[in-house]
């Protein structure tokens, strides 16, 4: 009995030792985060119990130097869109970083091919953020084809005196043709949110046709050129790529409708911007409104700003509690399943 | 004294003289037997165009973007056999009174007719023609467009990109409302509202509510919406669209005691008629936090005055009324007017006939 006793004790610490040693290691997983993201999250994050968490406590970003001390030698990386995670923010984290998950669905922020390099995994937020950013995409629409921004500065400035038959007349969709510049889970819910309103046609383009997508819509895939010519909207809801890089530019506005309305809510830098004003100074498309613009912010002074028939909005998509509640969970999740080597809820294929 | 040749040419002119003048003289005869008809502000194209190209009626027209005056109009209407009006000009006992015995219809192109005394065209024997249908898909894609720049803030959103505010991407920045698993309250539901909702429908929307002075279970079938009291709606609504008729019974309907009950979250929407809502109670509503937004394409007065306490607020968007405001609709409810406005002077069957 006294031989089994004493086995059992020195079993006994020697368990305990190992638990400390698991405990003490786990807390050495350093988590830099690049900003305040919302409770739901931070609260995901902490509940874990088994990280170390650096925040950069602000709604301001980052400056780079604190990026990269921030960085150095963390495991796991949370960080936003407007965060450049490239070949030198990864050389500062050094060998230790295994995860980085975005606060987005977009990651052309990510320096893929380095990320790869180093075996890094990537977690992003696809999904959650869709019926948001489809809405917003459609609030964009109707606020730019029936003029709403110009309305709301005509009832303030005096403009408005009476009703009158022809004044502030717009666009509508009613017996339209809607074009979807890339029919993915955006561009679907964009386009199923657009049906009620009468649209006739639904046409979409992209790299290859997505029958099960455009079997919901009825759409047709077509050509680039035959979208533009075609649609009285266009809707741009692509990924950022070296293809689509530059896609919206005076050869696609040249053959637009006259009376077409372009919109953007995708990345900024598919649309050439000097082509776009040409486009709307010059009557070659009637209207135009994006979410995303290059850079972001727009600086005050771009040309694009002074146009009645061009409504800019500040990158605001996803932008519900909601959405971005949501979001801050999903993040906090695809970042603690990655450092501990599980599968992630949304893991970016690279 | 004359040649036979003469003598001949003068009577070929002489005749085709008389000919021409008889002519003349029958047109003229004719035309002051045509009805006269009025026509009060520069309407578009397709209606002033199937007015005149019918041949049946003498056309008086206000020729101008801005509304006739008061004393201008009475003027005109007198005697007149028909009048097509906007929906700016009052067509009570006063204005009836001038016309005279020989006004048999009025036709208005607007949907809404609080600017008609109903009970007075009735007495007088008067037919009214008006415009439903033809401006339901405008009016309802431009509300929706309104409770989406009032839930997602874009008017505030376009101001800070203009006004240097924006700064790189945040996380909370700008946050709205949105239409996934919400409620949906409809306060009147018609054909506008129908044609609201369904538009709504995709967009994640759980339950659509609605009132009305009793149940409307054939138009309610179409969107699955439960009829409540208007207490309910207001309690249970996240977004609240008013599109009602303006009548004795609604007028000032949405006042304090609504908005008291409304969640600190929702957002109201009103395209019906301004005197529906009570807007000094709105404005306590939205500075007191008792209700998140308001999106408004009607007031009283219309304009609204430039310092009117509602445009000091970000969360109330004003719009000054356009909800049927595109250039196909507008044409389509001008010809509508001057096609029941011609049914009408010749006795026959309008296409859209206001029961009075």
């Amino acid at each position: 009995m006294r031989i089994v006793r004493v086995t059992f004790l020195s079993d006994l610490l020697k368990f305990s030792f190992f638990c400390a040693k698991m405990i003490a290691s786990q807390k050495l997983m350093k988590v830099f985060v690049t900003r305040r993201i919302p409770q739901e999250g931070m609260k995901v994050l902490s509940q874990s119990g088994i990280f170390d968490v650096q925040l950069w406590d602000s709604n301001e970003p980052v400056p780079k130097v604190e990026l990269l001390r921030g960085v150095a030698g963390a495991h796991g990386l949370i960080c936003l869109l407007s965060d450049k995670i490239d070949k030198e923010v990864l050389d500062a984290a050094g060998t230790s970083l295994k995860v980085i998950s975005t606060f987005s669905v977009g990651f052309d922020h990510l320096a893929i091919d380095e990320i790869k390099q180093r075996g890094i995994r990537v977690g992003y937020t696809p999904e959650v953020l869709t019926d948001a950013t489809a809405e917003l995409t459609v609030a964009l629409l109707l606020a730019t084809a029936r003029r709403l921004p110009e309305a709301v500065e005509e009832v303030k400035n005096g403009g408005w005196s009476t009703w009158k038959p022809l004044w502030l007349c717009g666009y509508g969709l009613s017996g339209s043709t809607v074009g979807v510049v890339g029919l993915g889970r955006i561009g679907l819910s964009i386009a199923k949110r657009l049906k009620p309103f009468g649209v006739t046609r639904f046409l979409y383009t992209g790299r290859q046709p997505r029958p099960e997508n455009a079997a919901e819509i009825q759409g047709e895939y077509v050509p680039l050129d035959k979208l533009a010519e075609e649609s009285d909207f266009v809707v741009v809801s692509c990924a950022l790529t070296p293809e689509t890089q530059g896609m919206c530019n005076k050869d696609f506005f040249a053959k637009m409708k006259k009376t077409a309305v372009f919109v953007n809510s995708s990345r900024g830098a598919v649309v050439n911007q000097d082509d776009l004003y040409n486009a709307l100074t010059s009557g070659q498309i009637a209207a135009a409104g994006l979410d995303v613009t290059v850079p972001e912010p727009l600086p005050t002074s771009h040309p694009l700003l002074t146009l009645k028939n061009c409504v800019v909005l500040p990158h605001i998509g996803s932008a519900t509690y909601a959405t971005r509640g949501t979001m801050s969970v999903l993040v906090a999740n695809n970042l603690i399943a990655g450092l501990k080597g599980e599968s992630m809820p949304s893991e970016l294929k690279l | 004294m004359w040649s036979r040749f003469q003598v001949k040419a003068l009577k070929r002119v002489l005749i085709s003289e008389f000919n021409t003048w008889t002519k003349l003289d029958t047109m003229q005869k004719t035309q002051q037997a045509l009805p006269r008809v009025y026509v009060t502000r520069r309407v578009p194209p397709e209606g002033l165009k199937i007015l005149r190209q019918s041949g049946m009626c003498n056309i008086e027209l206000w020729d101008s973007d801005d509304p006739v005056p008061r004393q201008e109009l009475l003027k005109k209407v007198s005697g007149v056999d028909g009048l097509l009006c906007v929906l700016t000009e009052k067509i009570d006992a006063e204005l009836l009174n001038v016309a005279g015995p020989n006004l048999k219809v009025v036709s208005t192109m607007s949907v809404g007719y609080d600017h008609l005394s109903r009970d007075e065209l009735k007495k007088r024997g008067i037919r009214v023609g008006y415009t439903p249908d033809v401006l339901t898909d405008s009016v309802a894609e431009l509300t929706v467009a309104l409770l989406l720049a009032t839930s997602r803030r874009l008017i505030e959103a376009v101001n800070e990109a203009k006004n240097g505010g924006w700064g790189t991407w945040r996380t909370m920045w700008l946050c709205g409302y949105e239409l996934s698993q919400s409620t949906v309250g409809i306060l009147g539901l018609g054909r506008i509202g129908v044609a609201i909702a369904k538009r709504l429908k995709p967009f994640g929307v759980k339950r659509f509510i609605y009132t009305d002075v009793a149940p409307r279970p054939e138009l309610a079938a179409q969107i699955q919406a439960e009829y409540v009291s208007l207490d309910e709606l207001a309690k249970e609504s996240d977004f609240l669209a008013v599109c009602c008729a303006l009548t004795p019974e609604t007028q000032g309907i949405c006042n304090s005691a609504l908005f008291n009950k409304m969640k600190k979250t929702s957002i109201f929407i009103n395209t019906s008629r301004g005197a529906v809502v009570n807007q000094d109670d709105l404005y306590n509503a939205l500075t007191s936090g008792q209700i998140a937004g308001a999106g408004l394409d009607v007031t009283v007065p219309e304009p609204l005055p430039t310092d009117h306490p509602l445009f000091e607020l970000k969360n109330c968007v004003i719009l000054p009324h356009i909800a049927s405001a595109t250039i196909a609709t507008r044409n389509a409810m001008s010809a509508l007017a001057a096609n029941n406005l011609l049914a009408g002077l010749k006795g026959e069957a309008m296409l859209k006939e206001l029961k009075l």
